[in-house]
C-alpha cells in the first residue's frame, strides 16, 4: 500500500552514517571540566551550572543498580564516552538553513516528510542539539512554546525552572543523575490553559558520532484542560562500540489536562538506553505512555506516571521486542497518591532468538486512599526455544477501598499455528510475523495510524531473521 | 499432467507406518470421496500432502499436474494450488480473518503487484453471504471463540478466497450439525469445476449425499483397498468396514 511507503523506517534504513565535522566537543570522559564546559557554551545561568555540578557528584556516589539490574550496565565505560557535540546551539527554522550533512541524515530518515504530512511541529536532535525546530504558526499564535531545552533554559527561564527535575529528582537513581549533571537538546513544551493540539508534536532524536553519549532532557506541561500529544523517534548507525543513550523525560498534567507520549525506539544493537520517565497528573488530568522499544543492546526504561490529583488517570502501553543479544528491561510504575484515581498497565514483550525481556511494574496505592484501581496485563511471547523472558510485578496495595487486578501470561507461537498459516502460503517469516503482530494487535490499534504501521513493518523485519 | 497423482506412497510417524503404498489419482474436474475406520490412515494422508513435519515420506511420489509435491515446502505447495481443510481448525489470536485471508493472497503476489482492497472486500462479502457467514467476522480473530459450524465454514470461506487447485477436506464434516452441513456442502459444490480436483475425506457417507463424488476409495490400514461410485459409500455405511477387511483377507 502507498501510505506505507512514506514512512519506511526500518531497523537497517537508520544504519548510516555521515563524517561531521564539530564545533563544540567536551572531548572524552566525564569530570568536572566536561560539565563546565557544556555550561560555558550554552551560557548557562549559574543556578544551571551549580545544578549540573551538583548533579555530577550524586552521579559519582550512586553504585549501579546491579543488585536488582541487569550485570550488563558494568560494561558501560563512562570515561569513553564523548558527553557533548554539536555545530552549534541555535537550531534552523528550515530545513534550508540545516548543514546539508545533518539536512540529509534526516530526509533519508523521512523526518521532513511527515513533518509535511501530518505533524504540527518538529525538532530534530542532532547528537547534543537540535538542529532543527519548528513548530505551525497558529500554535504559537495561541501561546504554545515548543523548542529544544536549551532554547527554552534562555527563553523561558521562569516556566522551565518552576517545573524542571520536579517530577523526577536528581538523586532518582543513577541515571537521572548523570542525565542531570550533562544534559542537552530535548524538547521543552508548554501548552496554555484550555489549548487542544490536535496533531502530534514530534521530536527525532539522532545519534551520529561513535562513543557518544545522548542526554536529552524533555520537560512537557500541559496547563489546565489543555491537551497535547508528543511523539519520538530514535536512530543510531550500528558501530563497534557502544553508545550511551540516557534521558530524563518529566511530564506535568495540570488539572484536567491530558498528555499522550508516544515512544517508537529503534535504536542499534550498540546502544545501552537507560532512560527515566515519569509524569505527574493533577486532579482529573490523564497521562498515557505508549512505549514501544524495538532496538539497542539494553534498554531499561520504566515510564511512570505520580497520580496527584482526585481522579487523575494513569496508562502505560508497552511493547518490547527482543532480539539476538537484546534485553529490553522495561515496564511501568503506578504511584497513586490521591482518592479515585485509576491507572492501566498493558505489556507486551516478545523475546526472539536469545532475546531477553524483562517486565517490571510498580504499583502502588497506599492504605489512606479510597476507590483507586489499578489494572495490569503483562503479556510475553517467545519465539524460539532459547528465548528467555522475566516478570518481576511490585504491587503493594493497603487498604480495602481499593482494587486491583493483575493478569500475566506466557506463550508461544505453536508449530501448529505456523503449519496452518503456511499451510495458506506464508513463508515461515511471514507467517510468524503474521503471529507476532496478532499477539500485539489489541495494543496497536490504540497507536496513531502512521506509528502503528511503521511499527507492524519492524516486527515483520525483525521476524524476518528470526526463522531458519 | 492435470492430475494430482499420488503413486505408492509410504508415510510414518514416529517410526510406525501409516500409510502403506498407497496410490491415488484425483485428475481436475472431478470429486474423488476417501473412507475409512478410525486409524485408517485418512487424515494422515491429506497431512501428508500438505507436508506437515510430523509425517515422514519415506518412499513413492506425489505429483501435482506434474510437480514434485514432495520436494516443495509446505507454503511452496499451498502456493502451487494446494489448499487443505484442517479438521480442526488453529486459532490465531489477534489476527482478524480479513487480514488472515489478505496476507494469504498477498503471499501469492509478486513485491511489485498492488493489492486492490476494494475489491478484495467486495469479493470477501460475496463469499461469506454465500457461506451465511456474518460480515462481522470479518474483524473476528481466526478460529478464536468460533463454534464448530463457524470453524468450517470459515475453512471453505478461505477456500473459496484462494481459488486453489486441488482441495483437501480433512472430515470437513465432524462436528457439523445438517445446517451447517449443507451449507458447507453448497460451498464445496459451488467450487467444483473443470480446474480443479477435490478430496474429500470422511467417515461417514452423510456428507456424500450433499457432495456427491465422481469416486468413492475405501482406505483400510493405509491402502485404498476398493474403489467404486458413489453407491460404494452407500454400501459401507449400510455395511460398515468389516465385510471389506474380509474381502481382503480372502484375497478377493
Amino acid at each position: 500500500m502507498k501510505n506505507e511507503n512514506a514512512i519506511d523506517i526500518d531497523r537497517e534504513k537508520g544504519n548510516f552514517h555521515y563524517d561531521t565535522t564539530y564545533e563544540f566537543d567536551a572531548g572524552i570522559g566525564l569530570n568536572e571540566r566536561v560539565v563546565n564546559y557544556i555550561a560555558d557554551v550554552k551560557e548557562e545561568d549559574d543556578w544551571v551550572r551549580a545544578f549540573r555540578l551538583k548533579a555530577l557528584d550524586i552521579f559519582k556516589g550512586k553504585p549501579l543498580p546491579t543488585h536488582w539490574a541487569t550485570k550488563d550496565l558494568e560494561n558501560i565505560h563512562f570515561d569513553k564516552f564523548r558527553y557533548y557535540l554539536s555545530k552549534g546551539q541555535q537550531p534552523s527554522r528550515t530545513w534550508d538553513e540545516v548543514p546539508d550533512d545533518v539536512k540529509e541524515t534526516f530526509e533519508r530518515l523521512g523526518i521532513p516528510e511527515q513533518e509535511r504530512a501530518f505533524l504540527a511541529g518538529v525538532e530534530a536532535q542532532f547528537d547534543s542539539e537540535a538542529a532543527y525546530s519548528r513548530m505551525k504558526e497558529d500554535l504559537a499564535k495561541d501561546g504554545v512554546i515548543f523548542v529544544g531545552s536549551t532554547e527554552g533554559l534562555k527563553r523561558h527561564p521562569e516556566i522551565f525552572r518552576k517545573f524542571f527535575a520536579k517530577v523526577i529528582p536528581v538523586a532518582d537513581n543513577k541515571f537521572s543523575a548523570l542525565n542531570s549533571a550533562v544534559f542537552s537538546g530535548g524538547s521543552f513544551i508548554y501548552v496554555p490553559p484550555g489549548v487542544k493540539v490536535k496533531q502530534p508534536l514530534q521530536a527525532y532524536f539522532r545519534i551520529n558520532a561513535e562513543s557518544f553519549g545522548q542526554f536529552e532532557r524533555t520537560l512537557i506541561i500541559a496547563d489546565e484542560g489543555a491537551e497535547v500529544t508528543y511523539m519520538e523517534g530514535c536512530t543510531a548507525p550500528k558501530f563497534e562500540t557502544t553508545t550511551l543513550h540516557s534521558a530524563v523525560v518529566e511530564l506535568v498534567a495540570l488539572k484536567g489536562a491530558k498528555i499522550q507520549y508516544i515512544t517508537v525506539q529503534n535504536w542499534s544493537s550498540n546502544v545501552f538506553n537507560l532512560v527515566t520517565k515519569r509524569a505527574r497528573a493533577e486532579e482529573e488530568a490523564e497521562v498515557k505512555w505508549i512505549d514501544c522499544n524495538i532496538g539497542s543492546r539494553l534498554t531499561m526504561k520504566y515510564p511512570g506516571v505520580i497520580l496527584k490529583g482526585r481522579r487523575a488517570r494513569g496508562e502505560v502501553l508497552s511493547i518490547a521486542l527482543a532480539g539476538d543479544g537484546q534485553h529490553q528491561d522495561t515496564g511501568a510504575k503506578m504511584i497513586h497518591a490521591a482518592d479515585e484515581t485509576t491507572s492501566n498497565i498493558i505489556a507486551k514483550s516478545i523475546s526472539v532468538g536469545e532475546g531477553r525481556s524483562t517486565y517490571r511494574g510498580q504499583v502502588h496505592i497506599p492504605r489512606r486512599l479510597r476507590g483507586c484501581r489499578n489494572n495490569t496485563e503483562c503479556d510475553a511471547l517467545l519465539i524460539n526455544a532459547n528465548s528467555r523472558t522475566d516478570t518481576y510485578p511490585a504491587i503493594t496495595v493497603r487498604g480495602n477501598h481499593n482494587s486491583v487486578q493483575h493478569e500475566a501470561s506466557v506463550s508461544k507461537v505453536s508449530a501448529e499455528q505456523i503449519f496452518y498459516l503456511m499451510q495458506r502460503g506464508m513463508s515461515e517469516g511471514e507467517a510468524m510475523s503474521l503471529a507476532v503482530n496478532g499477539f500485539v494487535n489489541d495494543l496497536v490499534k490504540q497507536f496513531p495510524m502512521e506509528y502503528s504501521v511503521e511499527l507492524k513493518r519492524l516486527i515483520d523485519l525483525e521476524m524476518e531473521g528470526s526463522v531458519g | 499432467m492435470r492430475s494430482l497423482e499420488v503413486e505408492n506412497l509410504t508415510v510414518s510417524v514416529e517410526g510406525k507406518t501409516i500409510l502403506n503404498n498407497l496410490s491415488l489419482n484425483l485428475p481436475k474436474g472431478e470429486v474423488h470421496a476417501i473412507m475409512g475406520p478410525n486409524g485408517s490412515g485418512k487424515s494422515t494422508l491429506a497431512k501428508a500432502l500438505a507436508g506437515h513435519e510430523h509425517y515422514t515420506v519415506s518412499s513413492g511420489a506425489v505429483l501435482m499436474d506434474g510437480e514434485n509435491l514432495l520436494d516443495l515446502e509446505v507454503d511452496q505447495r499451498a502456493r502451487a494450488g494446494l489448499f487443505m481443510a484442517f479438521q480442526y481448525p488453529v486459532e490465531i489470536p489477534g489476527v482478524s480473518i480479513a487480514n488472515f485471508i489478505r496476507a494469504a493472497l498477498k503471499a501469492r503476489q509478486g513485491e511489485e503487484d498492488s493489492f486492490d482492497a476494494l475489491a478484495y472486500y467486495r469479493r470477501l462479502y460475496a463469499e461469506m453471504d454465500r457461506l451465511g457467514i456474518d460480515r462481522k467476522f470479518t474483524g473476528r480473530s481466526v478460529n478464536e471463540g468460533f463454534s464448530g459450524g463457524e470453524k468450517k465454514r470459515c475453512e471453505i470461506l478461505q477456500m473459496a478466497m484462494l481459488e486453489p487447485k486441488y482441495c483437501v477436506l480433512d472430515e470437513t464434516d465432524s462436528g457439523l450439525d445438517i445446517d451447517a452441513l449443507k451449507i458447507v456442502a453448497a460451498g464445496v459444490n459451488h467450487m467444483r469445476g473443470e480446474d480443479r480436483g477435490i478430496l474429500v475425506i470422511t467417515h461417514y457417507q452423510r456428507l456424500l449425499n450433499h457432495i456427491v463424488p465422481d469416486y468413492v476409495h475405501v482406505i483400510v490400514d493405509g491402502r485404498i483397498v476398493k474403489s467404486g461410485d458413489k453407491s460404494l459409500a452407500v454400501e459401507v455405511e449400510e455395511r460398515g468396514y468389516d465385510w471389506i477387511k474380509e474381502e481382503m483377507a480372502a484375497g478377493v
